[in-house]
C-alpha cells in the first residue's frame, strides 16, 4: 500500500521539483527577466482579468447557488447538470463553444454586431472565458451552504418581513462567507490558470488576451527560461491559493454551524 | 500489509512492466517518428501512408506543430526520427546543437498568401489593404517560420513607401492575435473570426478553399519558404528513416507534395 501511495506522491511531486530545480540551477542569474516587459504585460492583464472575473462570478453565481438551494423548478435537476458541466468539459470545448456562441459568425454574432460589439480576440473575450470555466466551483461551493442553512432562519427573517433578496444578503452572506470565500479562492485560481478556451476564443496577443498561461506556452519557443520563471510564479499562486482555502476551512471547522447561528 | 499480499503485488507489477516493455519493443521495430512542420500535415500525412505501403511492416507517425516549437521539444530530449522544418533556421538549431545525423536536404518549396473569409467583409484586395483602419489581422507568433517570412513580406511595404498607401507599422496595429501556429490562422480566417491572415499557399486546403478567397502577393514582395528535411542522431531507425526522406524525394513523393501546394524543391 506505501509503496503505492509513495509512487503516486513522486508522480505528482517530481514535476514540480524539477521544474524548480532545473530553473534555479539554469538561469538563477537571470531572474531579472521576469521583470521583463511582455511578463510584465501578462501578469498585469492575468490579475485584472482574473479581478474582474471573479466579481462577475459573485455577481452572478451567488443569486444563481441561492436559487438552485432554495426553489424547485422544472428542469432543475438537468440545469444543475448544465452549471457543473464546465468542471468536466475539456477548455478547448469550452472555447470552440464559447467561439460558436459569441464569435462573429456565431449564433449571437450578428445581434452583438448591432450593438458594435465584437468579442473574440478581445480582453472582454479572455474575461468570458474565465468566468464560463471557473463559475461552477463557487456557484457549487455556494449552493452547498446554502443548502445546509436550516430553514428556520428564512421563516424567522421571512416573518420579520425581508424578501429573498434581504434574506440572501442580510442572513446567508454573513453565515456563509467563508464556505463562499473557499470557493471563491478555487474560482480564482481556475481563472488565472485558463489557458486552452482563452487561446481559442481570445486568441494570443500581448497586452490585450496573452494571460500568464499563455505567455508560459508562447515563450517555450524562444525564451524557455522566461517560461519556467512565469511557471514559477504561477505555481506559487496557485499554491497560495490553496493554503488560504486550507485555513478557511480550518476556521470553519473550528467555529461550528450551532456558533455561527448563536452569533446571528 | 502481509508478505503474500506483497509479493503478489510484485508480481502484478513486474508483469505490468513486462507487458509495457514487450509494446514498447513491439513498437520499436516498425514505427517511424516524423516531427513536420504544421504546414506539411496533409502531405505528410499522405507520405507516410504512401511510404507504409512499400515498406510494410513500418507505422509512420507524424506529429505536426510549429516548427520552432518542435525544434524545442527536440532540443528538450523528444524522440523523433525525422525533422522537417518549414525553414533553415529551426534545423539549424538542431544542427548547432550535434542533433541531427548528416545534413539536412531541402524537399519543399512555399510561397505566402493573404486569405480572407469567403465573403471578405473588411474588402481586402491587396497587401497594403491590411493596413486598413478596423481590419481585424491574424500571423502566426514570432518564432514560427512563417511570421518571419510573413514579417519581411510586411516590411517591404516600408521599402516604397511612395507607392503604398498603408504602411508596416498600420499593418501590424490591426494585428488582433498571434496564432500559435499557421494552422490555427488559417482555421480562424475561415470560420470568419478574422477579417485576414498571411499563411502558406499549401494552407489553402481542398476542405479549407470553400471557406476563404486567396488574394496573392506579388512576386517581387512574396518570401519562399524552402522546407528542409534531416535524420534525427537519437533515432533508432536511422536506415528507415532515410528511406523515409528518400521517399519524400522521390518522384512519387514531390507529385504527393505538389498535389498539396507546394512546388518541387529544385535545388539550385
Amino acid at each position: 500500500m506505501s509503496v503505492l501511495a509513495a509512487g503516486m506522491l513522486l508522480l505528482l511531486g517530481i514535476p514540480i521539483i524539477a521544474l524548480l530545480l532545473r530553473t534555479l540551477s539554469v538561469s538563477v542569474e537571470q531572474p531579472l527577466m521576469m521583470f521583463s516587459q511582455p511578463v510584465i504585460a501578462a501578469a498585469v492583464l492575468s490579475l485584472g482579468t482574473t479581478a474582474i472575473s471573479v466579481l462577475f462570478i459573485i455577481l452572478l453565481g451567488t443569486p444563481a447557488a441561492y436559487v438552485f438551494a432554495r426553489y424547485e423548478f422544472p428542469f432543475k435537476s438537468i440545469l444543475n447538470l448544465l452549471i457543473e458541466l464546465p468542471i468536466v468539459m475539456p477548455p478547448v470545448v469550452a472555447g470552440l463553444a464559447l467561439l460558436i456562441a459569441f464569435g462573429r459568425r456565431g449564433l449571437l454574432g450578428p445581434p452583438l454586431a448591432v450593438l458594435g460589439i465584437e468579442l473574440p480576440f478581445s480582453t472582454a473575450a479572455v474575461v468570458i472565458a474565465q468566468v464560463f470555466v471557473a463559475s461552477p466551483f463557487y456557484i457549487r461551493a455556494a449552493q452547498a451552504r446554502f443548502a445546509s442553512m436550516p430553514r428556520e432562519l428564512e421563516e424567522a427573517a421571512s416573518i420579520d418581513g425581508a424578501g429573498s433578496w434581504r434574506i440572501l444578503t442580510d442572513v446567508f452572506l454573513p453565515l456563509s462567507w467563508p464556505s463562499l470565500l473557499i470557493g471563491l479562492v478555487l474560482s480564482w485560481s481556475r481563472a488565472l490558470g485558463e489557458f486552452g478556451a482563452t487561446i481559442l476564443f481570445a486568441g494570443n496577443l500581448p497586452g490585450r488576451t496573452q494571460t500568464m498561461p499563455l505567455l508560459v506556452y508562447g515563450a517555450l519557443e524562444r525564451d524557455i527560461h522566461a517560461a519556467m520563471w512565469v511557471a514559477i510564479v504561477l505555481i506559487g499562486l496557485a499554491v497560495g491559493a490553496l493554503v488560504i482555502t486550507r485555513l478557511l476551512a480550518r476556521a470553519l471547522s473550528n467555529s461550528k454551524d450551532g456558533d455561527l447561528l448563536s452569533t446571528y | 500489509m502481509s508478505t503474500i499480499l506483497r509479493s503478489k503485488l510484485l508480481v502484478c507489477c513486474l508483469l505490468i512492466l513486462l507487458v509495457l516493455a514487450g509494446c514498447a519493443s513491439l513498437q520499436e521495430e516498425a514505427t517511424l517518428t516524423v516531427f513536420a512542420a504544421s504546414s506539411l500535415t496533409d502531405a505528410f500525412d499522405e507520405l507516410g501512408a504512401a511510404f507504409e505501403e512499400v515498406h510494410p511492416g513500418v507505422q509512420v507517425v507524424s506529429n505536426y506543430g510549429g516548427s520552432s516549437q518542435l525544434a524545442t521539444q527536440i532540443l528538450e530530449g523528444a524522440r523523433a526520427d525525422v525533422f522537417a522544418s518549414a525553414n533553415e533556421a529551426q534545423m539549424q538549431r538542431l544542427m548547432d546543437a550535434n542533433l541531427l545525423e548528416g545534413s539536412p536536404e531541402l524537399f519543399a518549396r512555399n510561397y505566402l498568401v493573404i486569405i480572407v473569409p469567403a465573403s471578405n467583409p473588411a474588402e481586402i484586395t491587396s497587401l497594403e489593404d491590411l493596413g486598413k483602419p478596423g481590419v481585424r489581422f491574424l500571423l502566426a507568433v514570432p518564432g514560427v517560420p512563417v511570421r518571419d517570412y510573413a514579417d519581411r513580406v510586411i516590411g517591404s511595404l516600408d521599402q516604397d513607401p511612395s507607392t503604398s498607401t498603408f504602411h508596416a507599422d498600420q499593418v501590424y496595429a490591426n494585428l488582433v492575435s498571434e496564432e500559435d501556429n499557421v494552422r490555427q490562422v488559417a482555421a480562424k480566417v475561415a470560420l470568419g473570426e478574422a477579417d485576414a491572415g498571411i499563411v502558406y499557399s499549401s494552407d489553402v486546403t481542398p476542405d479549407l478553399a470553400p471557406n476563404v478567397k486567396r488574394i496573392e502577393i506579388s512576386a517581387s514582395r512574396n518570401m519562399v519558404a524552402s522546407y528542409p528535411i534531416g535524420r534525427l542522431a537519437g533515432s533508432a531507425h536511422l536506415t528507415i528513416a532515410q528511406e523515409y526522406i528518400t521517399f519524400v524525394l522521390s518522384e512519387q513523393g514531390q507529385a504527393i507534395l505538389a498535389h498539396w501546394g507546394f512546388d518541387p524543391s529544385s535545388i539550385d
